[in-house]
């Protein structure tokens, strides 16, 4: 039985579908991440889930019970606001045990999971603060505090960290990870930054136009992605796509770039189909500044148009058969404007998408 | 020696600019002040001018405060302050909400709940010391003629009823200060925390009684002190309607205060009554004030 189950989700506003049918079974204490582009969903899909927002069609079950129609207040489910959303006129240790307070819990008990949660998240020197009077990060914490002091079956996060400094949201990622292993629930988590995503997820969604594109673990989604979007999506900075020709045993980028079909695609791909290629910036380095020589290997020279040193690493941008692309040079030298530079592409991780449906040929 | 005339004016400089406003707030303010001030501790008589130079200490003080008329009055005017406050406060609440729910029509309404505000206290009076006239108000006509009583009811002859009355005009005329800023508190209030709460368990009248409410007070708190300093000094509706009557069952401070002033023509002692009611003011706009900040700490953490 899944912690959180979904099944052909529908969300209209007036005559405007905005989520299409969504399919989606959350495990126990699993941490799912919803990614994609802004204005995909994945606001309105957790919002769904919360009970904020009613559903137009589907069903929506959290444990074993069906929740269409139940008020937020009998899901057991806490929610983490963008905004914090923090009770602006109650301090911090009520601001914990509001939620408590209004369950009729004893104020022993309350205390009790107040402190507890406070000491999780390191705020108990700000109990009797007011909102107003801490900074972004702890108020951040103080949001997460209310979340866990419930004990509730789901955690719902959305884009809890976007309105913090880049330093400090790296650091509270951190944090949220391993609140996750402390306190073992199940997340869902709504963001449109794909690294959180990537470093936080267990499974993550990538919702696109309110349809799920894909579903998978991490390294799945970053290794196997189903369509162009995905690719294009996951992974930064992001996959260089080029359109191509199936001719033979050769991906023809362009009248003079063509690369071998690695193995594992010849069963397919058909002679003269029209693909897209993705390689990935790190599968495609200068000789001797990344992959090691292997035998699915494929040569190209690129000139350097801009240099991005990036201290371990330098992304070099260039053109590829015409279409700007990124490559990465690791443990780097110095490279000069204009220079020519021989590339290795590793084949084994070249991707290729039907041109036509977007979708990667290994799905069919 | 040059130098130190510059910085000496220069220093002066705010002062001069300041002067105007000073000089103005002296002539407006402060002497009319010290000079009430002054008569309260006079026989002064508006028939015998000569008697203002007569210093008398406290003894106004002391004849109002042993006046049973007196304290009748100052109690009389803190009891309409508090019903009239708190009904328009009520009131003003309900029309906020019921405004704040509505999608269509919102200006409008907005619009025309300013209106009672925007006529004179005293045509007020005069409306509605007709609606409520025993023999020709069309109160009693409507009554009776929908049946609900033969009697014509004496709506500002009895005692209560003249007083419920003069609340009713007083609350018609000013619910709308309550309503508007409250309107505007809701308008302010931010939504997350009213979703938060219906995550964090609570029901519709939960998240009303612990957030919203909450909220919205400063500004309630901000039109009472508005309303209190207003209802305090009430005078026109009441001199319009029943001018104290009857049998002073009606009286108010300030009505009580005219008529000493005025009628009687002994200023004094209704300077040492303006006196005592602007003590009364300063105490209930200090009480709300008090208030006001208190719940405004939290304002600026609103997001
Ligand atoms: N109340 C509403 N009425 C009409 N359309 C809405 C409403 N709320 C959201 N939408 C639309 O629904 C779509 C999905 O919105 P949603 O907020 O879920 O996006 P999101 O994926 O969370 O984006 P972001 O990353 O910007 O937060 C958007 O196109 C949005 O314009
Ligand atoms: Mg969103």
């Amino acid at each position: 039985m899944s912690a959180i189950s979904l099944s052909k989700v529908v969300k209209a506003y007036g005559k405007l579908e905005v989520v299409h049918g969504i399919d989606l079974q959350i495990a126990h204490n699993e941490f799912v991440v919803l990614v994609g582009p802004s204005g995909c969903g994945k606001s309105t899909t957790l919002r769904m889930i919360a009970g904020l927002e009613d559903i137009t069609d589907g069903d929506i079950r959290i444990g074993d019970r069906l929740v269409n129609d139940l008020p937020p207040r009998k899901r057991n489910i806490s929610m983490v606001f963008q905004n914090y959303a923090l009770y602006p006129h109650m301090n911090v240790r009520d601001n914990l045990g509001f939620g408590l307070k209004i369950a009729g819990q004893p104020p022993r008990v309350i205390e009790e999971r107040v402190m507890e949660a406070a000491e999780i998240l390191g705020i108990s020197e700000l109990l009797e603060r007011i909102p107003a009077e801490l900074s972004g990060g702890q108020r951040q914490r103080v949001a997460m505090g209310r979340a866990i002091v419930r004990h509730p079956e789901a955690f719902l996060f959305d884009e809890p960290l976007s309105n913090l400094d880049a330093k400090l949201r790296v650091q509270m990622r951190t944090e949220i990870k391993k609140l996750h292993h402390k306190v073992k629930t199940t997340v869902v988590y709504v963001t449109h930054d794909q690294v959180e995503a990537m470093t936080l997820a267990d499974r993550i969604v990538i919702m696109k136009d309110g349809y799920i594109e894909q579903v998978g673990t991490p390294m799945d989604v970053f290794n196997h992605p189903v369509n162009t979007f995905v690719a294009g999506f996951i992974g930064s900075p992001p996959m260089n796509l080029i359109p191509a020709r199936i001719a033979g045993d050769a991906v023809v980028l362009s009248d003079d770039v063509a690369v071998p079909v690695p193995d594992r695609l010849k069963a397919h791909v058909s002679d003269g189909m029209a693909v897209t290629a993705g390689i990935r910036p790190d599968d495609m380095t200068p000789v001797g500044h990344g992959i090691h020589d292997t035998d699915q290997m494929a040569a190209v020279e690129l000139t350097v148009e801009l240099a991005e040193l990036l201290g371990t690493e330098t992304l070099i941008y260039s053109h590829l058969a015409g279409h700007e692309v990124q490559g990465k040079m690791f443990d780097p030298r110095d490279v000069a404007e204009g220079e020519t530079l021989e590339f290795r592409i590793a084949l084994d991780k070249l991707h290729l998408f039907d041109a036509q449906t977007g979708r990667s040929v290994r799905a069919g | 020696m040059i130098r130190y005339f510059r910085t000496r004016q220069a220093a002066l400089t705010p002062l001069l600019l300041l002067m105007p406003a000073i000089v103005t707030m002296l002539f407006v303010v402060a002497l009319p002040l010290v000079f009430s001030l002054w008569t309260s501790l006079t026989p002064y008589r508006l028939t015998r001018p000569e008697t203002i130079e007569v210093f008398i200490g406290i003894r106004n003080y002391v004849r109002i405060f042993t006046d049973d008329d007196f304290w009748a009055a100052f109690g009389r005017t803190i009891l309409f302050l508090a019903i009239a406050l708190n009904v328009e406060f009520l009131l003003g609440l309900g029309i906020a909400l019921l405004i704040n729910k509505i999608t269509w029509g919102q200006r409008t309404l907005r619009t025309i709940m300013m209106f009672p505000m925007m006529f004179s206290p005293i045509l007020v009076g005069f409306q509605f010391k007709f609606i409520f006239n025993d023999n020709i108000g069309i109160l009693n006509n409507a009554l009776q003629s929908l049946g609900i009583t033969d009697q014509a009811i004496p709506w500002l002859v009895d005692g209560r009823l003249a007083m419920f009355s003069i609340i009713f005009a007083e609350v018609w005329m000013s619910t709308s200060v309550f309503a508007i800023l409250l309107l505007a508190g809701l308008f302010a209030m931010p939504r997350d925390p009213l979703e938060a709460a219906r995550v964090d368990g609570c029901n519709a009248w939960q998240v009303f009684r612990h957030i919203t409410l909450p909220f919205i007070m400063p500004f309630a708190f901000i039109a009472m002190t508005i309303r209190s300093l207003d209802v305090a000094r009430a005078y026109d509706i009441v001199q319009v309607m029943t001018d104290g009557g009857p049998a002073g069952r009606t009286e108010l401070i300030w009505t009580m205060l005219a008529r000493v002033g005025y009628e009687n023509a002994r200023m004094g002692q209704a300077n040492a009554m303006a006196y005592v009611s602007t003590i009364l003011s300063v105490a209930f706009t200090y009480f709300f004030f008090t208030k006001l900040i208190a719940a405004r700490r939290y304002m600026g953490g609103a997001e």
